[in-house]
Parts: structure tokens; C-alpha cells; sequence
């Protein structure tokens, strides 16, 4: 069972359904039994960094999802703030932390060029890191749907899956361990977003070394 | 690099898909929910769905419809038409659209615009605007299907959408809508130049190197269209194909594609 961290933001129906193309079931939830019976838990959200980490806060989600996916090693998708709200803290509305699992802090992009606007809203193509798992099969167009002002600033490479390029380079996936994340949105990215979440559900926490 | 887009309008009139031209005729199509599939899967790479007789049956927005639409749209969907109070805009959201479309109430209400944009995120918002050519031979925006004047310069309505927090602008072109006479490239150019916020450019086009032209000299974000879409062989893919081959930065996305064929 794959569940959507139901914590107020963002439109989850189209991760569901998304999911549902690619004939998997995905529930959204916010309650700990679900949590815990779940197989794969995903974090997807649009909206301000501060109202995320709070609602999860009053939620009483954040042992849980810490248990599950860090200590019981159940695989994760962050899409966008969910992939923001796991880094250490945001600059977003003032200095915040986020659930810190991943050594990385989230930052305004910075773009020099006047020309280019924020947010970064749009199909863009990415710069693939780490092909395995997230992005087995996407070989030729490379284009995914973003929309952030955002991004994670990395301590270092290694947990860098993708690379995307507004201005400035900026982190477009990262990967450590069971955990993924993602700044662009796989549900509306079409073949592409199908085709990596393809990938995170067939990713075998267990088979990997 | 971000590309440049291509985003089919899709027009509801009375629970019908339909083809207008110039705001005046309506020929009905079918139901949204085949062309949506369609289009998906032929290289879009937005949709923007505008029920056009909602305002006028002074209604909010059909959700019904729009939850059929968005459940097979898995491309970023606009959905305007009725759009009036931050209620309309959160169930519009609920139901699966990723943004909305707003057109009447941000000329009646500019404050609309702002307070959406502080709740939902500017890249929420999208300001419509309808522009003809006036009697006196200038344009001006028009409401209610291009029959009520405005008194407005759509320059200065740009300008002001930017101001008041609208993330991207919807111009369509009364004037050429349904004539397949190509964009007014003239009033594409004078609004995206004004403005920092993207503009997507609507209304006339009528063969496939329209498309590039919107981009290229009128310096827009992204081209829609609606009536051509709905006829014709593969449209979209030979829209995209005759931008690509334009020099228009944009995504290709599928095996299929025109660029090696004359269309």
C-alpha cells in the first residue's frame, strides 16, 4: 500500500491518480495506523514551507514518518515541499527546520539574469545524475514540469539524483538510501512523471545494498 | 533551458465542448473528457478549460465537469469560467485543477486578484483578458463575450495584473478568434513586452506555422489555441513539430513526431 501524507497542502488527487495510471493504489491519509501499514509512503505538496512543517508538527506525524521511513527504512518520495521538508531547515518566510534526514538546507533560487522570473513554472529538462532506480527509462526527452522558488542546497554531490538548470544549476532530485525526492511533480509530468514513479514503486528497499 | 509551451483551450459552453468563433457562433464538439486523452498523449504540454457560459448563467464553476476533466489530465490544467470568490478557487483546486483562470471578476474586483494570489500562490493565478480593436480603432478589453467595453487599455491591464499579483496572463484576441487569419501578432507583442509574467496568446490561428510565429515575434510564453485542435490529423504533435522546427525551445516529448515530415 502506498500512502500520501495527507498534511493539508497541495493537491493530492493527482498523485493518486497518477499512481492509478500506472495501475497502483496509492490512499491519502494522515492517520499512524495507515503509516505504518504502509509499504511506500509519498510526501507531495505545493504551498509555503512553514505552513508544511507545521501541519505535520500538529498532525503528530513526524515520529511516525521518522520511524517508518529512517529507522524501518520504508522507501519515500518527497514531490516539491515534500522534498523540501525533509532537508535540515528553509530560508522560506524566515529561518526554519525542517525533519532534517537528508544533509541539505532549502534556499531561494537565486536568478541573476532579469529576464527570468520566479517562480521557475514550466517544463524543464533535467541533467541525470544517478540513473538508478528514479530514472530507469527515461532516455530521450528529459523534460519535467516544475514550480517552486525554492530549492535544496546540498552539503554534498552524493545525494544529488538530477540537476536542472533556471539561471543557475539547481537540485532537481536527490537520493539517499530509501529516501527520494523530487522539486519537479512527477503527476504532471506525463510519460516521464509516470515512468519515475514507476520506478520508485518498483524499488525494492530490501534488495539494495 | 524552461521551454516555451503549447496549451490547447478547451471551451464548455452549456455542458459541451464547443468550437466559437468570433465569440459569436458555437458549434458543438463533444464531450471534454475523449479530447483531453487525446491531447495528453499527443505532446501538450498544458490545458486551460474555460466554461464560457457560466458568468453568464451567473453561476460558479460546473466541479463536476472539471473533476471528469482533471482525473484524465495529467499535464498542469487551468480551469476558468465563473470564477468569483476565494470558495470558487478552492474547489476548483480540490477538484484537480492546478490553476485558475479569472476574467470578469478581476475587472470588476482588481483586489480579487491580489487577495487569491496572497492565498493560493501567484502560480495559481491566471488573469483572462479579451481584446478587440474599438471604434475608434484602438484596443480595448472587452467583457462578457466581447459584447461590454471596458474602457481599458490592454497594455495598462497587464501592467496592472503584474502589479496586483496575477502569475500569468491569458490574452485572447477577439477580433481574430475563429478566423484562422493567424495571432495579432501586434497586440501578443505590445502585452508580452510590457510585462515580466508570461503570456499565453490565444485567438486565430489557422495553420501550424502560427505557432512559432506567437513565440518568435509576439513574444509570448505560450501559444493556445482551441479551434484548430479539435480538427485535423494530429494536431498538437504538428503544432510542436513546426515550433521545434522554428527555433522554439520546446519539449518533444513523444516517438511520434512530425519533424521530419512536411505538414
Amino acid at each position: 500500500m502506498i500512502v500520501i501524507v495527507d498534511y493539508g497542502l497541495g493537491n493530492l488527487y493527482s498523485v493518486v491518480n497518477a499512481f492509478g495510471v500506472i495501475d497502483c493504489r496509492a490512499h491519502i491519509s494522515n492517520k499512524i495506523e495507515d503509516l505504518r501499514k504502509a509499504e511506500r509512503i509519498v510526501l507531495s505538496g505545493v504551498g509555503a514551507f512553514s505552513n508544511g512543517i507545521k501541519n505535520l508538527k500538529d498532525m503528530g506525524l513526524v515520529e511516525t514518518l521518522h520511524e517508518e521511513v529512517i529507522d524501518k527504512g520504508k522507501p519515500f518520495l518527497g514531490i516539491c515541499l515534500g522534498m523540501q521538508l525533509i532537508a535540515r531547515s528553509s530560508d522560506e518566510g524566515g529561518h526554519r527546520e525542517g525533519l532534517g534526514w537528508v544533509p541539505a538546507d532549502v534556499k531561494r533560487l537565486e536568478v541573476e539574469d532579469q529576464n527570468l522570473k520566479l517562480p521557475h513554472m514550466g517544463w524543464n529538462d533535467i541533467n541525470i545524475k544517478l540513473k538508478d532506480p528514479l530514472f530507469r527509462g527515461i532516455d530521450a526527452d528529459f523534460n519535467f514540469y516544475f514550480v517552486h522558488s525554492y530549492h535544496l542546497v546540498c552539503d554534498t554531490p552524493e545525494i544529488i539524483g538530477a540537476t536542472c538548470n533556471y539561471g543557475t544549476d539547481f537540485v532537481a532530485a536527490i537520493q539517499k538510501d530509501n529516501v527520494f525526492g523530487t522539486q519537479f511533480h512527477p503527476e504532471k509530468s506525463h510519460k516521464n512523471g509516470f515512468q519515475l514513479l514507476r520506478n520508485f514503486v518498483d524499488y525494492d528497499a530490501a534488495k539494495v545494498e | 533551458m524552461l521551454k516555451k509551451r503549447l496549451m490547447p483551450c478547451m471551451l464548455l459552453r452549456e455542458g459541451h465542448l464547443v468550437q466559437s468563433i468570433e465569440f459569436k457562433e458555437y458549434l458543438i464538439i463533444g464531450k471534454p473528457r475523449f479530447t483531453i486523452e487525446r491531447f495528453i498523449d499527443w505532446d501538450v504540454d498544458e490545458i486551460i478549460f474555460l466554461d464560457i457560459s457560466a458568468t453568464k448563467e451567473n453561476r460558479g464553476p460546473d466541479l463536476e465537469i472539471i473533476s471528469e476533466t482533471a482525473r484524465g489530465c495529467f499535464v498542469p490544467l487551468t480551469v476558468g469560467g465563473g470564477i468569483r470568490t476565494l470558495k470558487d478557487i478552492r474547489n476548483v483546486l480540490k477538484t484537480g485543477a492546478d490553476k485558475v483562470s479569472i476574467n470578469t471578476e478581476a475587472i470588476r474586483k482588481p483586489a480579487f486578484v491580489t487577495e487569491s494570489s496572497d492565498v493560493f500562490g501567484s502560480q495559481c493565478i491566471v488573469i483572462s483578458m479579451d481584446v478587440k480593436t474599438n471604434e475608434d480603432g484602438e484596443y480595448e478589453v472587452f467583457l462578457d463575450s466581447g459584447k461590454k467595453p471596458t474602457d481599458r487599455d490592454p497594455v495598462e491591464w497587464a501592467k496592472e495584473i503584474e502589479e496586483l499579483g496575477g502569475g500569468e496572463i491569458f490574452l485572447t484576441s477577439i477580433d481574430r478568434d475563429g478566423t484562422r487569419e493567424g495571432y495579432d501578432i501586434d497586440l501578443i507583442k505590445k502585452v508580452s513586452d510590457s510585462v515580466g509574467i508570461p503570456v499565453i496568446a490565444c485567438g486565430g490561428v489557422g495553420k501550424m506555422d502560427d505557432f512559432p510565429e506567437c513565440i518568435l515575434k509576439g513574444h509570448a510564453s505560450a501559444a493556445s489555441a482551441a479551434n484548430i485542435f479539435q480538427h485535423g490529423e494530429h494536431s498538437t504533435l504538428r503544432a510542436k513539430a513546426a515550433m521545434k522546427l522554428a527555433g522554439v525551445d520546446v519539449r518533444i516529448s513523444t516517438a511520434a513526431t512530425y519533424l521530419k515530415h512536411v505538414y
